[in-house]
């Protein structure tokens, strides 16, 4: 079982937000100790996942927690919003797939850029997306 | 309202970003990008983005639209400095920037720029 070891809750509600949260996600990611690359991939995926918060989900929040299991650490978001959620999750998931003007990459990219990546949503329920990157 | 600068050294124009850049940002350089290409009459387009920790699916999307209206526009874009971390993320989150020229630094990619506007 992890411990807590820091965290923290930052608002993604306007575009602007995604800015800030992606600083919050870097500071995060050198106290946690994750390489350079790692943590440029952490950034790169919560850059994602925030933005959806705010187009898609209509704002919501992120907490942010640094773990240690064990030998390892790692830094867990949590991406929620009260929006309408998303109603067909397997179409979601298509790389290319954009239900806005987007290219469709957020969610599966920012999936393949994390070690963990959990997705609970109904529709008219919000959206839920939680994701690790350990050391 | 804010803006990234965008210089002008002979037939070229030159950008560098150096700030952590919001979406609206990238949408505003866009427009201004293709206004100065058509005012200058530019034949290329230096970004510089060396100084970004990060590039996301917005920020990879500005790049390839930026390369292909300059394209439109009779001008070539060049890419440099992209951080070898940045590039490992881009390609794993999807993006691949194709058709978009890249060179490791400012002075490789000012000398692609010429060799590409002299071969026309």
């Amino acid at each position: 079982m992890s411990s807590v070891l820091s965290s923290g809750t930052q608002p993604v509600r306007i575009e602007q937000d995604v800015v800030l949260a992606r600083q919050v996600v870097r500071k995060a990611a050198i106290d946690c100790g994750l390489r350079l690359i790692d943590q440029t991939k952490l950034v790169t995926a919560a850059s994602e996942l925030a933005r959806n918060t705010v187009v898609y989900g209509g704002g919501g929040d992120m907490d942010w927690a640094i773990l240690e299991d064990g030998l390892r650490k790692g830094v867990r978001l949590l991406f929620r919003d009260e929006g309408p959620g998303i109603a067909d999750l397997k179409l979601a998931m298509t790389d290319g797939w954009t239900s806005g003007g987007g290219l469709g990459l957020g969610l599966t990219g920012a999936k393949r850029l994390v070690n963990e990546f959990e997705l609970d949503t109904a529709p008219g329920a919000g959206t839920r997306i939680t994701i690790t990157r350990w050391t | 309202m804010e803006r990234i600068p965008i210089l002008r050294m002979g037939n070229f124009l030159l950008v560098t970003i150096q700030v952590d850049m919001h979406d609206q940002l990238a949408l505003t350089l866009q427009d201004d990008l293709s206004e100065r290409i058509n005012a200058t009459s530019a034949r290329g387009v230096l970004l510089d983005i060396s100084a970004l920790d990060m590039v996301d699916s917005f920020i990879g999307r500005m790049i390839g639209t930026i390369s292909g209206l300059s394209r439109i526009m009779d001008a070539h874009t060049v890419l440099v400095g992209m951080q070898p971390a940045v590039a490992i993320t881009l390609v794993e989150l999807g993006m691949n920037l194709p058709g978009v020229l890249t060179a490791l630094d400012v002075e490789r990619g000012m000398k692609l720029l010429r060799d590409r506007v002299a071969s026309e």
